[in-house]
């Protein structure tokens, strides 16, 4: 369904402005606020992001890291206020969309090739 | 009780101060001209307000309706509903009058009333929640969405009033009652409802404020067992 003009007016409201450029196959480092009973405490999830899902307030995204051999993937809502900071510490060059391939590469199969590298060649 | 008219515009999510995300209905409240005070000690009988809102040409009101509209100088509007009130509330109402969203406060209670979608002739499952038939193998066929046998044989003779069957559902008045309203935007008409209201986009709500939960009366032991 289409979004009214009224309803995408209240939505504008909450959207954060202070969200960073990038996109699938960027390095990022999500600093998370986790409330831990009375205590508010900010812990930072970096990772390769692997796909954007873009709809106005309820945009993600999905980032995907290698934790002890596991591999762990969290989706973030762009737009929520437990997320305190989006940092991007590293442009990727990646060919698609949605990186889901990754899921199925461990190590240095995983890796993806840093924009910065392209541009010093 | 009193009331206003709202228009259901749709549905979204919002962020609260920790960061869950709580679902949303945008709700229009456009000013609502007070079109008519109907009083009990008047010629009507009874305690009610008449309002009206919607901006109209008057091409499809009567010409009794648009002779109300003149009397009370409002300008014709499509929507008019009459609610009740008690002696109190009345005196509040004046012919010409508006209300609009900046009645409500966010945190405040409603009860929302609405023209539930209509779904046409349902089956049982659909209508009541039946569970259909669990097997539709060993020997039955064409039976899955049946709703079983509907009573006993000779005795009664017939079938018991309200059993639930197949039949028309929704398009009916439904109440919602105890949802929070999370925003108001006075200066837009819009009001923020937690939660879903019934009807479509674009329909008719009556929202009226939830009356306060009246304590609830203890029954001392001792008193209870004289009697």
């Amino acid at each position: 369904m289409s979004i009214t003009p009224a309803i995408a007016k209240v939505q504008e409201l909450q959207l954060r402005q202070d969200v960073p450029d990038f996109s699938a196959g960027d390095t990022v480092r999500v600093h998370v606020r986790i409330r831990e009973g009375e205590k508010d405490r900010i812990q930072v999830f970096e990772g390769v992001c692997i796909a954007r899902h873009a709809n106005a307030l309820g945009s993600t995204f999905t980032v995907r890291k290698e934790s002890y051999g596991v591999g762990v993937e969290r989706v973030f809502p762009l737009h929520s206020p437990r997320i305190e900071k989006i940092e991007v510490k590293d442009k990727g060059r990646v060919r698609r969309a949605r990186l889901y391939y990754l899921r199925d590469l461990t190590g240095k199969a995983a890796r993806i090739r840093s924009l910065r590298d392209i541009h010093e060649q | 009780m009193r009331g206003v008219i709202g228009k259901k515009l749709g549905m979204t999510q919002l962020f609260d101060q920790e960061g869950n995300l709580i679902p949303v209905t945008v709700v229009e409240v456009a000013p609502n001209h007070v079109l008519q005070v109907k009083n009990a000690n008047g010629k009507d009988g009874y305690n009610a307000v008449k309002l009206a809102t919607g901006e109209s040409s008057g091409k499809n009101l009567t010409q009794p309706e648009l002779g109300v509209f003149k009397s009370a100088k409002i300008a014709p509007q499509k929507t008019i509903i009459e609610f009740r009130l008690t002696d109190k509330e009345i005196a509040a109402f004046k012919t010409g009058d508006t209300i609009d969203g900046s009645v409500f406060v966010e945190g405040a209670l409603v009860n929302v009333k609405g023209v539930s979608k209509g779904k046409g002739f349902a089956g049982v499952m659909k209508r009541h929640k039946f569970k259909g038939a669990k097997e539709s193998s060993h020997g039955t066929h064409e039976y899955e969405r049946h709703g079983g046998a509907i009573g006993a044989g000779t005795y009664p003779g017939r079938v018991f009033k309200n059993k639930r069957m197949a039949g028309h559902m929704g398009d009916e008045n439904v109440t919602v009652r105890n949802l929070k309203i999370v925003g108001v935007y006075a200066d837009q008409n819009l009001i923020l409802i937690k939660g879903a209201v019934p009807g479509g986009v674009n329909g008719i709500l009556r929202i009226f404020e939830t009356k306060p939960k009246a304590p609830r009366k203890t029954v001392q032991p001792s008193a209870a067992k004289k009697k």
